[in-house]
């Protein structure tokens, strides 16, 4: 019964969304203020019953109703209770389920806090909303009902992927879709924006907000994904550029990208239809990373099973969405043009440059992930394209990209005087020449070329994201937010930055057949295997080495690496046991039997390989400090008014 | 204007390469056997261990080779086809009953009623390994000639059954 009224209630909530696209939309046309006000209350009543069938869809798991197909397939009895509720979102129909829900609660959130701008653009935004979320319901309830029985219900389900069964994936996709969908957001702002024809500044600094928070979950989210991959892979590698990564990642590169682009259309009022296409292909990289993921187009670790309906039905509405929204941009675009000029040396060249490499990084990513399929529909057989081509693709915009962050940050808007600019930067320049040349050589005991630029790359960045910082810690002049959140974000930069360069330059690894007893020794650490045992685990067993760390005849810590067997799917999930510490790694990973007390070992020293997830981390703080600068929050119509930026057209 | 038309243009370019991406299913492609020789194997019997069961059972007539496990839900839904097809007589049916275990497959077995001549009992997976399985369930088509003309990921249907098998059983050979 409780499945049927969750199946109900989504029913109920895809009427209230078609109600909400479409009622607001006419409403602003005719500017009718009661059917504008629909969007507010209808979005809200999606959200009731939208959360409402996902409640009732975690009861049919913690409740093990086998009865339903979902349940059956990705959950079983003895699954630990926490997560047969992040069963929920393991495969395709709940994390669909869910992706509506993050969607209708940001559509309540912006209904909330629109309540400050004129109501035919509010209007207009939640209608936008509304018909996306029109589009996923309909994708929901046509193709991939949660909510679909299973008769006869078995008496025990089929389980939960091993590889899911862990607490990083249990939050992971949470973040990851809050960051996704929040891109759709930006992207109703901007349809809202080019319906109304009235893109003034006051666009961009209404949609700054909502895009650095959508940034910042995805950042999380990433960041989130890749520690996972590192300890339950059992590969000790954090980013693989899997389709699925990738995916990802490119709505985060043209997320950036637009995060930069608002800031010079809200202060000055440039790159207005640049801005606006960048919204849209931020949102559009988000479908396209659904559809990636949804229709099995691509073969990767992560994928759900294929179903070519579903990626049909995504594949249309993709195109819809997409198509319609570039023929609004192409039909409102040629009318924008800015009139204020900026000087080769500004804050605006470096905004622009910015932009340039993160739209050429983005591209690169795309054609890597996609040129599998391109070759594949050509029918000139089949390509993979991997790691070590992307590594070095990318880092081509990269890295100029991360030396310009430290100029950008500290030129003035319009026109940057040279000389005391110069005088500023020369120190932080030294610094991070001196560190980068001695630093690998004094911890590491080795110089090179490429290490000792990644190095002053990230210690470029981080001295001069520190620049401001402390120049207000020693005049006592408070930093806004948004300077501060910035200078945040880019120290965190610097500190991936020297994450990413240490641990592939530096990594140590080896594999090797121990049995208890024995020892390796890499780097200055001893790796002793004293035990091997069995373990059981609540749905699987486990055999399970403690392995004793010493370095120069000093305990270090033990780790205890695992295999395990899952009993219901039968496959074996590697468990790394890895000793922690802020400025490496020691990993150790059980590879397969090879005789009857002896394993195959990974053993990996890994370089400061924590900074990596520490700086995307410190990346999203600073976009929550940016958030929560004041003038973001009463930007209300009333004092724009007052101050003359919003040439009212109406 | 011309850059607003292109950019609409590449879009359409590349929606075109998805759709026909599409339909370019990458499940039809990796079973090597088709049109090819099935695999031998030789298994003890899951109902009586002492028997070994395989290939040579049914050599010489088109059958149906069913992987299926005990702990495979998709199984479960098309057990009760199986039965249907049993009973038919359209065609014998051999279970390998892959990566089980004995007393829970012969309990299943005796719970649902037995479809197969005889179920093989695969007990590490390794004939599965010769076949090519993925995952439970799946069925393969052989003729009489011991050739794969068929082969099905998922549980089986009737639909499926009428519309991916009857064809290749009446086209596929002498025998039928």
């Amino acid at each position: 019964m409780i499945p049927e009224i969750g199946h109900f209630a989504l029913i109920l909530a895809l009427s209230l969304a078609l109600c909400q696209g479409v009622l607001p939309l006419i409403g602003a046309h005719r500017n009718d203020a009661a059917m504008m006000a629909v969007g507010r209350t209808a979005a809200n009543g999606q959200f009731f019953f939208v959360a409402f069938a996902f409640g009732c869809l975690v009861w049919a798991f913690v409740q093990s109703d086998f009865s339903v197909a979902y349940v059956a397939n990705h959950s079983q009895l003895s699954l630990p209770t926490v997560y047969k509720v992040s069963a929920v979102w393991g495969a395709h129909e709940g994390s669909l389920l869910m992706w509506v829900l993050i969607l209708s609660m940001w559509t309540v959130a912006v209904g909330h806090f629109s309540r400050n701008l004129p109501d035919s653009f509010a209007a207009r935004v939640l209608g936008v909303l509304g018909l996306l979320s029109t589009g996923f319901l309909l994708f929901t309830l046509l193709t991939s009902n949660p909510f679909e029985r299973l008769s006869p219900a078995p008496t025990d389900g089929g389980d939960l992927n091993p590889l899911l069964q862990d607490p990083g994936l249990a939050i992971h996709p949470p973040l990851l879709y809050a960051g996704y969908v929040g891109f759709s957001v930006a992207f109703a702002f901007a349809i809202a924006a080019m319906i109304s024809g009235n893109l003034d500044r006051n666009w961009a600094k209404w949609t700054r907000p909502w895009t650095t928070v959508a940034w910042l979950f995805l950042t999380v989210g990433i960041a989130l994904g890749s520690w996972w991959a590192y300890y339950e892979l059992g590969w000790g590698g954090w980013w693989f550029w899997d389709p699925v990564e990738n995916a990802s990642f490119m709505p985060w590169l043209i997320g950036t990208a637009l995060i930069h682009s608002l800031a010079v259309t809200e202060r000055r009022g440039l790159f207005k239809s640049w801005t606006l296409l960048l919204a849209i292909a931020a949102f559009s990289l988000s479908l396209l990373g659904t559809f990636l993921v949804r229709s099995g187009i691509l073969v990767s670790v992560h994928a759900f099973a294929t179903d070519p309906t579903r990626g049909f039905f995504i594949l249309t509405f993709l195109g819809i969405v997409i198509l319609s929204a570039l023929v609004l941009y192409a039909w409102r675009a040629p009318s924008m043009d800015s009139t204020a000029g900026f000087r080769p040396l500004s804050r605006e060249t470096f905004l622009l440059l910015n932009n340039v490499l993160l739209v050429i990084a983005a591209t690169l990513v795309f054609l890597g992930t996609l040129a599998p399929l391109v070759v594949e529909v050509l029918d000139a057989g089949k390509i993979s394209v991997g790691a070590p081509w992307f590594e070095v693709a990318f880092a081509i915009p990269m890295l100029p990209l991360v030396f310009l962050m430290g100029l950008g940050m500290h030129t003035a808007w319009r026109s940057q005087p040279a000389e005391p600019w110069i005088r500023m930067l020369r120190l932080p320049a030294i610094v991070a020449v001196v560190v980068g040349i001695l630093i690998p050589g004094l911890f590491y005991g080795r110089f090179g070329l490429l290490v000792s630029i990644g190095v002053i790359a990230a210690i470029w960045v981080v001295a001069t994201s520190l620049i401001q910082p402390i120049r207000s810690w020693r005049s006592g002049v408070r930093l806004t937010p948004a300077v501060l959140g910035m200078s945040i974000a880019h120290l965190g930069v610097g500190l991936f930055v020297l994450g990413v360069t240490t641990v592939s330059a530096f990594s140590i690894e080896t594999d090797r057949a121990l049995r208890p007893g024995e020892s390796i020794e890499i780097g200055d650490y001893r790796y002793e295997m004293r035990e091997l045992r069995d373990v059981d685990g609540p749905n699987y067993f486990a055999r399970e080495a403690i392995v004793e760390i010493r370095r120069g005849g000093e305990f270090v810590g033990e780790v205890r690496p695992q295999k395990r067997q899952y009993l219901v799917q039968k496959s074996w999930m590697t468990e790394a046991g890895i000793n922690v510490g802020w400025n490496r790694d020691l990993f150790v990973a059980l590879g397969d039997q090879i005789g009857s007390d002896v394993w195959s070992v990974r053993v990996q020293y890994k370089p400061m390989i924590r900074f990596i997830w520490l700086g995307a981390l410190v990346m999203a703080l600073g976009g929550l400090i940016a958030v929560s600068d004041r003038r973001y929050r009463v930007a209300s119509r009333v004092e724009d008014r007052v101050k003359g930026t919003v040439p009212e057209t109406a | 204007m011309l850059r607003y038309i292109a950019l609409i243009v590449a879009f359409i370019l590349l929606f075109t390469v998805f759709a026909f991406g599409l339909f370019n299913d990458p499940r039809k492609l990796p079973s090597p056997f088709l049109g090819e020789q099935a695999p031998v194997f030789e298994l003890p019997s899951l109902t009586e261990p002492g028997r070994l069961v395989g290939s040579a059972d049914y050599a010489g007539k088109p059958a149906l080779v069913n992987v299926w496990a005990t702990w495979c839900v998709g199984c479960r839904q098309e057990h009760g086809f199986l039965l249907q097809l049993a009973a038919t007589g359209a065609i014998p049916i051999y279970g390998i009953n892959w990566r089980d275990n004995r007393p829970e497959a012969l309990s299943w077995i005796q719970q649902l009623g037995d479809p197969y001549d005889f179920s093989a009992f695969d007990e590490d997976g390794r004939v599965g390994i010769d076949w090519g399985v993925y995952g439970a369930p799946e069925t393969f088509l052989i003729n009489a000639e011991g050739i794969v003309l068929h082969k099905h990921l998922g549980p089986l249907t009737a639909v499926i059954w009428e519309r991916d098998f009857v064809p290749l059983l009446e086209a596929g050979g002498p025998s039928s």
